[in-house]
């Protein structure tokens, strides 16, 4: 492959042959890209909390017992949780 | 074989580190279940881009600029070493959030963490000194913006961002070396101090003394 044509195919991606787009809203001014990267750390932050853990539920129930009572113990190792 | 005096400072260090970090603490088996969540996965994602950042580095330095600039192997790792340290801080970034919004300075945890949000403060001119060590006009433009901003903040005396020597001993030495060093610090407080729960399930813990209650439920090892 010619150095034209690897060029062509790295460069058909996207073009980047342009000045960047900005997003401009009253005082934020954005690179698009970077706008892009935070609504993509957004959504993984997001979909993190919201997708089950595989296994989760089961080491759940495990822990709940037979009683259906929710235990207490799981006591972090020190420093007292919750001050 | 005579035994150590009790005054060697060898016998101290072991047993304060003992008694701040015994082994069952140091390296555990299991952890509580509420680490069974996707959320506390960015901090140990965050390890490994690292991981990635430095091995991948430590390649660009063994063969200079030359070699990532006109070589097709030399692109790949140019190209590893930079996606690396974009997903780096692209999980850090989130970690952070999630630790953030978990108030995780409860119990006892305000060095951890001080020790993360500082690494994180020191991870971006490790970035910034490698940007304008790549030796090219990107590097060019990047330092010439970065002099600017640095001297209207008044430490432009201390930093010369156009001085690739300068910006490349700090790349590869000083600020690795510090971020590997606070990040080894932020993982040994966690260790020392326990995964931070839920906030729910810390105001259960601390309603109960846990001298007396079961013994922790524990997920699998890495979990």
């Amino acid at each position: 492959m010619s150095h034209a044509a690897a060029s062509a195919v790295m460069g058909a991606v996207f073009n980047l042959n342009h000045p960047a787009h900005v997003v401009h809203w009253h005082f934020i001014k954005l690179p698009l890209a970077n706008v892009i990267v935070i609504g993509l750390m957004l959504v993984a932050f997001a979909v993190a909390i919201a997708l089950p853990f595989p296994g989760a539920a089961r080491r759940a129930a495990a822990r709940r017992g037979a009683d259906g009572s929710y235990p207490v113990a799981g006591h972090p190792p020190s420093g007292g949780a919750g001050r | 074989m005579s035994g150590a005096p009790e005054s060697s400072w060898t016998v101290k260090v072991r047993e304060k580190a003992v008694e701040a970090l015994p082994p069952e603490k140091l390296l555990p088996d299991g952890q509580p279940t509420y680490v069974a969540s996707w959320i506390y996965m960015f901090g140990v994602a965050s390890i490994a881009s690292l991981v990635v950042i430095i091995a991948s580095g430590s390649i660009l330095a063994l063969k200079g600029p030359a070699w990532w600039h006109y070589t097709g192997v030399g692109h790949f790792f140019n190209s590893i070493h930079m996606w690396a340290v974009e997903l780096f801080f692209f999980v850090m970034v989130v970690h952070l959030w999630g630790k953030y919004w978990m108030a995780a300075w409860r119990g006892g945890r305000s060095r951890v963490w001080v020790t993360g949000a500082i690494t994180f403060l020191v991870a971006v001119p490790t970035a910034l000194t490698g940007y304008v060590s790549q030796q090219n006009f990107d590097a060019q433009w990047i330092s010439t913006q970065a002099k600017d901003g640095l001297n209207a903040v008044g430490v432009g005396a201390f930093f010369n961002v156009t001085n690739f020597g300068q910006m490349y001993s700090y790349h590869v030495l000083l600020l690795p070396i510090a971020v590997v060093v606070l990040v080894s610090a932020h993982v040994l407080l966690v260790r020392r101090h326990g995964v931070v729960p839920p906030i729910e399930v810390g105001a259960r813990l601390a309603s109960v003394p846990a001298a007396d209650g079961p013994p922790p439920a524990t997920a699998g090892a890495g979990s």
